[in-house]
């Protein structure tokens, strides 16, 4: 787990080449003069403000962060951060954050989006940036319903969803955002929940410190369209059950008293909870979210039952260093001019065969 | 006659390689002042190797010249077809010409495919070389012929020179230690050899060039090279070749200066890394493959010493977005593709026109709908690039009207982008991408300037004195908005695709300010500086002819041969097409007819008609090729006699 830091970044290899703030920051530092435009009651509140709490921890020049977002509810986020933004169009911040992330390595580049953005009209600008690993951090909001167009399904919706769209009940299964960011190669996912300020700040932190793409799923409450869809994980009670919490180091035990377990099922080489007992709890398995295998972080993202939500764990899933693509691509341009000299243009015009014309 | 030609272990022997060959000079030499070869053979041939290299040696020269390089679009098409056949066509002359030329003086056919596809181009009394190892009963019927055109007759008006290309190739090579298979690949060479032997080619340059191609593999190179000087030693030595041609060097056609060949693609890549250092700004292109584009990014991406970043996307839409991505931390970004690329790109198009950044659309135009004819030209995206997006998106268009225009077109284009904050489209074309002209290398003091100044500090005073930055607050000369780059203190602002306020650039969704909005960006695009329209009307002409982007060669060569007839006509090119030139009204309205000649089906005829209300008549063709200029000459004399 990554280091707490009261210090700005000093400690963040990720950050090293974002300039430093010169004054000590607070929240309402990030917070922009633009009234917050969100149904009352949406998720969205609690991330913003858990983002904006979480930003002054950084300490960077906030001139030198940056909010790119797509279309939906979610992508009207930048709008309300003060640092730069850009909102976008459907789909396509991933795409348009590789590109300022890998001209301008001084920058950190966040990405927020939806899971109608990312993973429906975006899917393949998000499974290239994952699997390229540009330094940027996509917070995933993801509300299994499309907000803004008034309540269709969405890619994450549960099958049978009844929506305006799908009077009948939806078709088409959904993603698993967690298990697809794992098949796109990604360096980092996890998993928190808005309503979690705690966890979610933590997630937050340990994606800033991460080199290279960080997904982060949050799970938002919609509660105009899909209102509810995550309350399994928050109820306390029900809580106790539904939810896995994984922490790197640590045996992954959740229910009350850490009754229940993960073990890995010795016939199928696949995970399943089960109690745990003085017989059985050595076998518990220890979560390795360095594990260099993206094996079991798969099966843990397969863990949860997707119709009930029990049994769905939370925190990073995986982490893991990969080359980031942005400081490869400086290092290619530095390589050329070691081997070739700085360009010279005049030179380059007047290569290959030339001959020269006398008055 | 083999026997006459040294052994290959020879030849690579007695002659320093890259040393320069002359004829003996017991043939006939004949002065030409401009011949148009053509060289044509299977796909796998290497034609347009074979075609590359001629054209080098004949720049060397001081020729000038004009190449047309004609391929499909299949890497490898079945073999021995005339879907198959590739072919390069090169015009060189010791006079200024204008286009790769009408129809071949000389075609050099490698199968009877070639032979088929391409005799309908030659004016009788043409010559013909062609490999008689290839004319088999079966690759003859393949391709239609009952009987071989070689013995039936139906070649008596040419001058045929059958020649054992492949056999002579293999014999020549027999002391290499290649297979059968791998000794007749040269045969391309040993045609080059031949026809550099012909028409007095420098041939120092080819052979500096096979031994750096295949530095690797040196008896792949020493095979060539000896292929190529058998070619050469074939022409000296044989008496079917009776006659040797000199074109002079075209010196009084050139200004003074330094010279080299290049194509249209070349020459823009050049440009976009010129651009970058004239605005002291990081070039980043964002890319994804497409024919005929991608040599632009394969040659962006050899300068990275030039501080240039090449992202190849997952697809056009991701290039496009990083290329915008880019502009927003301050590159200089570019994004390159052809016309099905443009349509996916549209979109972000219409969000750097809202967000009013500088970006570069480069679009290679090629035959259209759809998939098209990708490796043909044609210049059908003009209305795409003029209203091919969503609400009223105006983009300044740009288009070159030589291969070596592409490279001053690309600086033209990125004065605009930054000047004005706005996205530029570029539409070049297949036949100026892949074709080929001498350059007269500018000296970097003729460049412009193109730096720029991002903002720095607040622009605007609010009523209660404090300072504050607004992103949509104008340049009001320019109607331009501030370049704000990340990493700029105090500046901290957002922008989107959503409607934004004058001004503050909030979100607005008032009635009036998107009115305004609409109207001032469309005001901004319009009101670009860009230079008035040239006439040429040396004789006070009633007919004029307009054109834009690669028509220039052939309508300006078919001009010439109208006033050499006598006829009066004035001629004009638009490099501008959005916005248009300030005089283009009063042009349009001082002659009596107007043509317009496109590789479409009248797109510029079209604007002209609905801006100018002029009578526009158009001259079309739309068949993958370039007009040839004597067909153009004649629709023109109909014009004028209309």
């Amino acid at each position: 787990m990554a280091e707490t830091s009261t210090e700005g970044t000093g400690t963040i290899e990720a950050l090293s080449l974002v300039p430093k703030a010169e004054a000590r920051q607070s929240m309402k530092d990030f917070k922009s003069d633009q009234e917050v435009r969100w149904c009352p009651g949406c998720g969205d509140y609690a991330i913003l403000a858990a983002v904006q709490g979480f930003m002054p921890e950084l300490g960077l020049a906030k001139e030198n962060i940056v909010f790119v977002s797509g279309i939906g509810c979610s992508s009207r986020f930048p709008y309300y951060m003060n640092t730069y933004g850009m909102h976008s169009i459907h789909g396509r911040a991933p795409a348009i954050a590789t590109g300022l992330a890998s001209s301008r390595r001084d920058l950190s580049v966040w990405v927020v989006t939806g899971d109608g953005d990312a993973l429906s009209i975006g899917g393949n600008h998000l499974i290239h940036a994952l699997r390229r690993n540009v330094n940027l951090k996509i917070l995933l909001f993801n509300n299994r319903i499309y907000g803004l167009t008034k309540g269709q399904y969405s890619p994450t919706s549960e099958v049978g969803k009844i929506t305006k769209s799908t009077p009948m009940g939806s078709l088409d299964a959904p993603f698993n955002p967690v298990s697809l960011a794992i098949g796109a190669e990604a360096s980092f996912v996890a998993r928190t929940v808005d309503s979690d300020r705690k966890h979610l700040t933590q997630v937050l932190r340990e994606a800033a410190a991460h080199q290279g793409t960080a997904l982060i799923e949050i799970y938002q409450n919609c509660n105009i369209f899909n209102d509810g869809a995550f309350e399994v994980l928050k109820d306390k009670q029900q809580a106790e059950e539904a939810v896995i919490r994984l922490e790197h180091g640590q045996p992954i035990r959740f229910g009350t008293d850490g009754a229940r377990g993960v073990v890995r099922d010795a016939q199928t080489g696949d995970l399943k909870v089960v109690t745990v007992t003085s017989e059985n709890e050595s076998q518990v398995l220890v979560h390795d979210a360095h594990s260099a295998s993206p094996t079991t972080a798969f099966a843990l993202s397969r863990l949860a039952d997707p119709d009930t939500l029990h049994h769905t764990p939370i925190g990073v899933f995986r982490s893991v260093e990969r080359p980031v693509y942005d400081t490869q691509m400086a290092d290619q341009l530095d390589t050329a001019i070691e081997q070739n000299g700085k360009g010279d243009l005049a030179a380059l015009l007047a290569g290959g065969d030339t001959w020269t014309v006398v008055g | 006659m083999t026997s006459q030609v040294s052994s290959p272990a020879e030849q690579a022997d007695e002659a320093v390689v890259g040393e320069q060959r002359k004829p003996a000079g017991t043939k006939n030499v004949r002065r030409l002042d401009r011949v148009i070869i053509r060289f044509a053979g299977d796909s796998g041939d290497g034609m347009q190797l074979t075609g590359d290299r001629f054209t080098s040696e004949t720049a060397s020269f001081g020729n000038d010249l004009s190449t047309l390089p004609n391929f499909p679009a299949e890497i490898r098409a079945p073999a021995g077809t005339l879907p198959g056949v590739s072919s390069f066509q090169l015009h060189f002359a010791d006079h200024d010409i204008l286009t790769p030329g009408d129809a071949p003086n000389v075609l050099v056919a490698m199968n009877p495919a070639a032979l088929k596809a391409n005799i309908g181009d030659l004016p009788r009394g043409a010559e013909i070389i062609v490999n008689t190892d290839e004319f088999t009963k079966r690759a003859m019927q393949k391709v239609g012929y009952d009987s071989s055109p070689l013995e039936d007759g139906s070649l008596d008006g040419y001058s045929l020179h059958p020649v054992p290309l492949t056999a002579l190739t293999v014999e020549a090579l027999k002391e290499f230690d290649l297979t059968r298979k791998e000794a007749e690949r040269s045969k391309n060479m040993f045609a080059l050899g031949l026809l550099s032997w012909m028409y007095h080619r420098p041939t120092e340059g080819t052979e500096k060039f096979l031994t750096s191609k295949f530095a690797k593999k040196p008896d792949i190179a020493a095979a060539n090279i000896a292929a190529f000087r058998a070619g050469w030693n074939f022409g000296e030595t044989t008496e079917d070749f009776a006659v040797s041609y000199e074109i002079a060097p075209a010196t009084t056609a050139f200004p003074v200066g330094t010279y080299r060949n290049i194509s249209g693609n070349l020459a823009l890549s050049y440009g976009l890394v010129a651009a970058s250092r004239q605005a002291d700004l990081p070039l980043y292109l964002g890319s994804y493959p497409i024919t005929p584009a991608s040599d632009i990014l394969h040659e962006l991406s050899k300068h990275k010493n030039f501080g240039v970043r090449t992202f190849q996307a997952e697809d056009e839409i991701a290039g496009i977005g990083a290329a915008l991505g880019a502009a927003f931390g301050g590159s200089l970004a570019v994004t390159t593709t052809s016309g099905p690329g443009v349509a996916l790109k549209s979109e972000t198009i219409g969000l750097a026109v809202s967000l009013e950044l500088p970006l570069l659309v480069i679009d290679i135009q090629r035959g259209g709908p759809s998939t098209g004819l990708p490796t043909k030209t044609e210049q059908a995206d003009l209305l795409q690039a003029m209203f091919g997006r969503n609400g009223e998106a105006p983009v300044p268009i740009v288009a070159p009207r030589t291969p070596a225009d592409c490279f001053d077109a690309a600086l033209e284009a990125a004065r605009i982008a930054l000047t004005y904050r706005t996205p530029v489209m570029l539409l070049s074309d297949g036949y100026l991408a892949n074709g080929s002209e001498p350059w007269r290398i500018p000296e970097l003091d003729e460049l412009p300037d193109l730096t720029v100044q991002f903002a720095q500090g607040p622009n605007h005073t609010l009523e209660d004195g404090s300072e504050v930055f607004w992103p949509y607050k104008r340049d009001p000369q320019t109607l331009a908005r501030p370049w704000a780059i990340p990493g700029t203190p105090g500046l901290e602002h957002r922008i989107g695709g959503i409607e934004k306020e004058d001004g503050t650039g909030n979100i607005s969704y008032a009635p009036a300010n998107h009115d305004f909005m609409v109207r001032t960006r469309q005001a901004k695009i319009d009101g670009i500086e860009v230079p008035d329209l040239v006439v040429d009307d040396p004789h006070g002409a009633r007919t004029l002819v307009l054109g834009w982007g690669s028509t220039y060669g052939p309508i300006t060569a078919a001009v010439r041969r109208l006033r050499n007839a006598g006829e009066s006509i004035a001629q004009a090119h638009l490099r501008h097409l959005n916005p248009f030139p300030r005089n283009l009204g009063v042009v349009l309205g001082s002659y009596e007819k107007v043509v317009i000649p496109e590789m479409n089906l009248g797109q510029l005829a079209t604007l002209v008609r609905a801006k100018y209300l002029v009578d526009a008549h158009s001259y079309n063709q739309v068949n993958g090729m370039p007009f040839k200029a004597e067909q153009l000459a004649k629709a023109l004399k109909e014009a004028i006699d209309g």
